[in-house]
C-alpha cells in the first residue's frame, strides 16, 4: 500500500538524516569558528565505527551482559576516543597552519583523510568488519484495520532517540552555557573574543571535540544499525554529511541538523518511489538546485566582507 | 598630574614601543603613562598609529621593540586572551559587538575577563548608566542603533572591572547629542570612580579623532603624528596650543 511505503520512507529518511545531521556538525562548527572545511571529518566518523567494535570486544571479554549498560559505555568510551582524535588532529595539523593561506589546511584535511584510512587499513585490516547484532526485534505500528503501517527496529528507535537527544542537549549547550556563548562569540569575532579574555585557540580545540564526538555518537548508532564497516565508509558518508551541511547553510547548527534530515528524507523517498540507484544523483542534484536559489543554503547567513 | 604620580608607578606604561603591519612601521618608539584616576587622551589624524596602539597593548600586532608595563608587570610577550583578566578593557574601534547575539550576552560576556570566581559589577549598576540597554536586552545587539552599540560595548567592557578603560574613537560615526552624552559619561563614570563595586580609582585612555571634546575631559593628552608622539601635556595646555589648534581643533592661528 502507497501510504505503508510512504510512512516506511520517511522513517528510513528520518534515520539516515539524523546520522547526516549528526556528522555535519562536526563540518558546520568548524567552517563556522575557522572558516575551513575539514575533510577529515569523514575518516573521524569511520575511526569511530573501529572504536565502537573494539569497545563491544572489550566489553564483551570482561563479561558484560546487561545490553542497555554496555551500549550507554560503548557510546560514551567512543565518543571520548574519537574526541581524542579530533582534538590531536587540530592539535598537530591545523593549528599550526593557522594565520596561513586558505588551502593550506584545506590540503592537509585531505592529506589526513588518506593517512587516517591507512592508518586504519594497516592496523585494522582492509576487509570489512562486522559486530553481531545486539538489539533484536522491532515494533509494528498498525493502522486501525490490522494493517501494517511502519516497522521500527529496536536498534532504529534508539537512533532516533539517541541522535535527537544529542542535537538538543548540543543545542541547550551552545545556547545556555558561557562555554557555548563563547564558542559563538569566537565565531562571530575571534579577535574581539580573545581581547575579552576568551583563550580562542581553547575554544576552537573544543570544537573539533564536540564535532569529533557528534561523528562518534553516529558511528556508534550506524554500526549498530548496520553491524558491518571497513576503512572506506568515511569517504562517502562525509561526503554526505558535508552535502547536508552546505545545504542547510554552512556554519549554522540547525542548519546541519535540518540539511541532514532534509538530505536524509529526500534520498529515501527517491529511493523508496524513483530509483534506489540513482539516489545520490538526486541528493547532489537537489544540493545544486537549492545553491542556485538559495546560495547560503537553508539557514545560512549571506557572506557578509568584515572591512 | 600631582600626588598620585609621585608616590607610585604609573597604570600603564609604555617604553619606546614599536609595531610593525608587516613590513610597514604603524608605531615608532612610543613612550607614554597612564595613572590611576586619570583621564588621558591620545589624539591624531586618521591614520596616526591609534588603533594600532590600543591593539598593541593587547599582543595583535605584538610591539617589535620596547617594553609594555602594566602596574608595574611586564605584558609586552602576554597572549592576548591573558591580557583583559589583568585589568585592562578595551572598547574597540568599530566597536566589535558581536551581533547574531543578544544585548544580554554581550554584557555577559565582558564577564569573562574576572573567571568564575570574581564577582563584576551587577546588571542594576550598568543599567542605571546605561537605561536603554536594559530595555533592549532580549534584543540581537545588531539591531541596535550606532549609539546604542556604543553604549554596549562600554558597558562590555565595565562588566570585566577594568583598572584601566581603552576607549578607540567612542565619538566616530555618532549625532552630536550622543557624541556628548558618551563623554559626559566617561566623566562621570571616572568621577563617581567607576563606583558601586567596580575598582576605585579606574584610569581612562581615550583615542579620539575628536580633540576638542577629549582635550577638555582629559587631565593628560598625547598627540600622535605618523607613528610618533609629537607633543604632550595637560588636556587645557593642548587645548590651547597652537599648533593642536591649527591641525586638530579647526581653528586658524
Amino acid at each position: 500500500m502507497e501510504l505503508a511505503i510512504l510512512a516506511q520512507q520517511t522513517l528510513n529518511g528520518l534515520i539516515l538524516g539524523a546520522t547526516y545531521g549528526l556528522i555535519a556538525i562536526g563540518y558546520t562548527m568548524v567552517y563556522g569558528i575557522i572558516g575551513m572545511i575539514n575533510f577529515a571529518h569523514g575518516e573521524i566518523y569511520m575511526v569511530s565505527a573501529y572504536v565502537t567494535a573494539i569497545f563491544l570486544a572489550v566489553l564483551h571479554y570482561f563479561g558484560l551482559a546487561n545490553v542497555p549498560l554496555m551500549l550507554l559505555a560503548v557510546l560514551l568510551a567512543t565518543m571520548f576516543v574519537t574526541a581524542l582524535y579530533g582534538w590531536f588532529l587540530e592539535r598537530i595539523a591545523y593549528r599550526p597552519l593557522r594565520g596561513s593561506t586558505r588551502l593550506a589546511p584545506l590540503i592537509t584535511a585531505i592529506g589526513l583523510s588518506l593517512i587516517l584510512q591507512n592508518y586504519v587499513r594497516l592496523s585494522q585490516g582492509a576487509r570489512s568488519q562486522g559486530i553481531p547484532s545486539l538489539l533484536q526485534g522491532s515494533f509494528a505500528i498498525t493502522l486501525g484495520n490490522d494493517e501494517r503501517l511502519v516497522q521500527i527496529t529496536y536498534v532504529q528507535t534508539l537512533i532516533i532517540i539517541v541522535a535527537f537527544l544529542s542535537m538538543a542537549i548540543l543545542t541547550v549547550i551552545m545556547h545556555h552555557t558561557s562555554l557555548g556563548r563563547a564558542c559563538r562569540a569566537t565565531e562571530q569575532d575571534r579577535i574581539m573574543a580573545s581581547l575579552l579574555g576568551i583563550d580562542t585557540d581553547r575554544i576552537i580545540a573544543t570544537v573539533f571535540v564536540i564535532g569529533a564526538a557528534m561523528a562518534a555518537i553516529a558511528g556508534v548508532l550506524v554500526t549498530l544499525n548496520y553491524g558491518s564497516f571497513d576503512f572506506h565508509i568515511g569517504f562517502v558518508t562525509g561526503i554526505k554529511a558535508f552535502t547536508a551541511a552546505v545545504l542547510g547553510g554552512i556554519g549554522s547548527l540547525p542548519g546541519a541538523m535540518l540539511g541532514g534530515l532534509v538530505l536524509g528524507l529526500s534520498e529515501s523517498f527517491f529511493s523508496g518511489f524513483v530509483n534506489a540507484d540513482y539516489k545520490d544523483v538526486f541528493a547532489f542534484s537537489l544540493l545544486v538546485l537549492v545553491l542556485i536559489f538559495r546560495p547560503s543554503g537553508f539557514l545560512g547567513h549571506p557572506q557578509v566582507v568584515k572591512v | 598630574m600631582g600626588e598620585r604620580t609621585s608616590l607610585a608607578q604609573p597604570l600603564l606604561a609604555l617604553q619606546e614601543v614599536s609595531s610593525h603591519y608587516g613590513p610597514v612601521r604603524a608605531l615608532d618608539r612610543i613612550s607614554l603613562t597612564v595613572n590611576a584616576g586619570e583621564i588621558v587622551t591620545l589624539i591624531g589624524a586618521n591614520g596616526a598609529g591609534k588603533s594600532t596602539l590600543l591593539m598593541t597593548l593587547f599582543g595583535n600586532p605584538r610591539a617589535s621593540h620596547g617594553q609594555i608595563l602594566f602596574a608595574g608587570q611586564d605584558i609586552t610577550h602576554l597572549p592576548t586572551h591573558r591580557i583583559s583578566p589583568l585589568g585592562l578593557a578595551l572598547v574597540p574601534e568599530g566597536r566589535r559587538i558581536f551581533p547574531g547575539m543578544t544585548v544580554l550576552e554581550n554584557i555577559a560576556l565582558g564577564h569573562t575577563a574576572l573567571g568564575n570566581h570574581r564577582q563584576g559589577p551587577s546588571l542594576d549598576f550598568l543599567y542605571t548608566h546605561f537605561p536603554i540597554l536594559k530595555e533592549r536586552q532580549r534584543q540581537k545587539a545588531g539591531t541596535l542603533s550606532g549609539g546604542e552599540q556604543q553604549m554596549l560595548a562600554i558597558a562590555r567592557a565595565l562588566m570585566s572591572q577594568p583598572r584601566l578603560l581603552l576607549l578607540d574613537e567612542p565619538s566616530l560615526g555618532l549625532a552630536p547629542m550622543m557624541i556628548r552624552k558618551i563623554f559626559a559619561l566617561i566623566r562621570s563614570l571616572v568621577q563617581s570612580g567607576i563606583q558601586s563595586g567596580v575598582q576605585p580609582e579606574t584610569a581612562v585612555f581615550l583615542v579620539e579623532q575628536n580633540a576638542h571634546q577629549a582635550l577638555q575631559i582629559a587631565d593628560r593628552g598625547y598627540v600622535l603624528v605618523n607613528g610618533t608622539i609629537r607633543l604632550t601635556g595637560t588636556g587645557h595646555d593642548l587645548l590651547n596650543n597652537p599648533e593642536v589648534k591649527h591641525a586638530y581643533l579647526g581653528t586658524l592661528v
